[in-house]
């Protein structure tokens, strides 16, 4: 019978809760890394067996972790994250140029190929990428290239925390980075663009639409359908058909289109799930009750799915990477909340169940669909 | 032999029960033990002064024989009680927050 790995990075360490393929009964393990922030903790496609995790706090800075046990023993690789050359400087908060500084590590991406090349979106926004392991790191400054020069921190800091790898075309990864927007490269990392044409934003970008600024908070694909990406963007939730060249408002009838995550259902493309959020003043759900939507159109027409989720008195945020899905026959959906609850759908999203409670804040969520 | 003593959670992350031992040859400085250190434990790179630029971490601070010496040159000699294994040379992650 099938497995289900799921990978909870937390505020206080990490934790892995493990099922059969039924999604009844799991078992939690950690947490692991105790005491740190666990950014974000991923699997490689290629080895399930091999996961990363970036552990982080102020006091310490960045550790990268790796295990070859599927997480049972785990063991620090490598955590010098240098900008390549002369980093130079990007635009800050009072509109004065900032050098460039490494703070932690968002999101750890393997490759879908080769189970010891990984990427790393870390902030100050860039791409690095280890092809050891995780024992060394080289950034791909092409990104930074675009237009780096006029990216701006926002409130949560210019993280790049999206990457997407297109499995039809090695040579292509998307990437998303907080107030600065979407960007593509189509020749393996060497040169990028931003892909943020239709996105209009302007509560925060007032006047014409710029080419970068924009507050993307998360892209979602289907494997299948790589040339249609999904987006979450501060406000509104987006929809590419050709590779992120030009965007359309897909919001619809949202009860609020602010947000963090976006998800695609694992065997129907045209499915997706966000969670909306009040606003960007006030981080919870709208009217205290928690709400999957998820739209079979991809995109106009949403549903709310509420069996199982708290319509009362709920005032969690789920945030950006916290969203997941299994691959099983009857698609599997999870989220985290910073109230530290995991909820799990066996059913498409359904129904849900708590699959634990009282974890520290949930930073991330991933799922690993295991033989 | 000087001993070092490190934080709880760096203690975990280099799988350090107690106190290091650390033998040094030539002068006991702050920059010599933690190279010292870090050719021990490389896990503890950049988790205490930063990769290139040797700096120390904002919320990390140096301590030996009651003083702090967090703002001392990495090249200052340390007291001989650190110098003789008498007293430890603390790293201690800063009191901040709320």
């Amino acid at each position: 019978m099938s497995k289900v790995r799921v990978l909870v990075g937390t505020h206080k360490g990490a934790f892995i809760l493990t099922s059969d393929a039924n999604r009844k009964q799991w078992n939690v393990s950690g947490p692991h890394f105790a005491g740190w922030d666990i950014y974000h903790m991923n699997g490689s496609p290629a080895n399930p067996n091999r996961l990363y995790a970036s552990q982080s706090t102020g006091w310490f800075g960045q550790v990268i972790q790796r295990s070859d046990d599927g997480g049972q023993t785990w063991t620090p690789v490598g955590n010098k994250f240098a900008y390549e050359g002369d980093p130079g400087t990007h635009l800050w908060y009072d509109g004065t140029q900032h050098p460039w500084e490494f703070k932690r590590v968002w999101r750890l991406e393997p490759s879908l190929t080769d189970p010891d090349t990984v990427y790393a979106g870390v902030e100050d926004a860039a791409l690095f990428r280890s092809t050891d392991g995780g024992q060394t790191w080289n950034e791909l400054p092409g990104l930074r290239e675009a237009k780096g020069h006029l990216w701006q921190p926002g409130a949560g800091g210019m993280c790049l925390h999206t990457i997407i790898q297109d499995p039809s075309d090695a040579q292509r990864i998307f990437v998303a980075i907080s107030a600065a927007g979407a960007f593509r490269t189509d020749d393996g990392g060497k040169t990028w663009r931003p892909i943020n044409q239709g996105l209009i934003s302007p509560q925060e970008l007032p006047g014409e639409s710029p080419e970068v600024g924009h507050c993307v908070h998360n892209l979602a694909m289907h494997p299948s359908r790589p040339g249609v990406l999904f987006m979450q963007k501060h406000w509104d939730v987006m929809r590419s058909d050709n590779a992120g060249d030009s965007w359309h408002e897909v919001s619809g009838n949202l009860p609020s289109d602010f947000g963090f995550p976006i998800a695609v259902h694992a065997h129907e493309p045209n499915t997706i799930y966000v969670v909306p959020i009040k606003s960007d003043s006030e981080h919870f759900p709208p009217d205290g009750k928690l709400r999957v939507y998820r739209s079979r159109t991809g995109g106009d027409e949403w549903e709310a799915l509420t069996n199982g989720l708290p319509q009362s008195d709920c005032y969690v945020n789920i945030l950006r990477s916290a969203l997941a899905v299994d691959s099983l026959d009857s698609c599997g959906i999870y989220f985290g909340t910073t109230g530290g609850q995991v909820y799990a759908s066996a059913d498409s999203g359904d129904s849900w169940m708590p699959i634990a409670s009282n974890l520290p804040a949930v930073f991330s969520v991933e799922v690993q669909t295991l033989p | 032999m000087i001993r070092v003593v490190l934080p709880y959670h760096l203690r975990t992350l280099a799988q350090i029960k107690n106190e290091v031992e650390i033998q040094l040859e030539g002068p006991v400085t702050q920059g010599a033990i933690l190279d010292a250190l870090e050719s021990t434990y490389p896990m503890l790179r950049g988790t205490i002064r930063d990769h290139v630029t040797k700096q120390r971490r904002p919320f990390i601070r140096f301590f030996a024989c009651g003083e702090d010496l967090s703002l001392e040159s990495s090249n200052t000699l340390l007291p001989d009680p650190v110098v003789m294994g008498v007293e430890p040379f603390r790293i201690v992650g800063a009191m901040s927050g709320g």
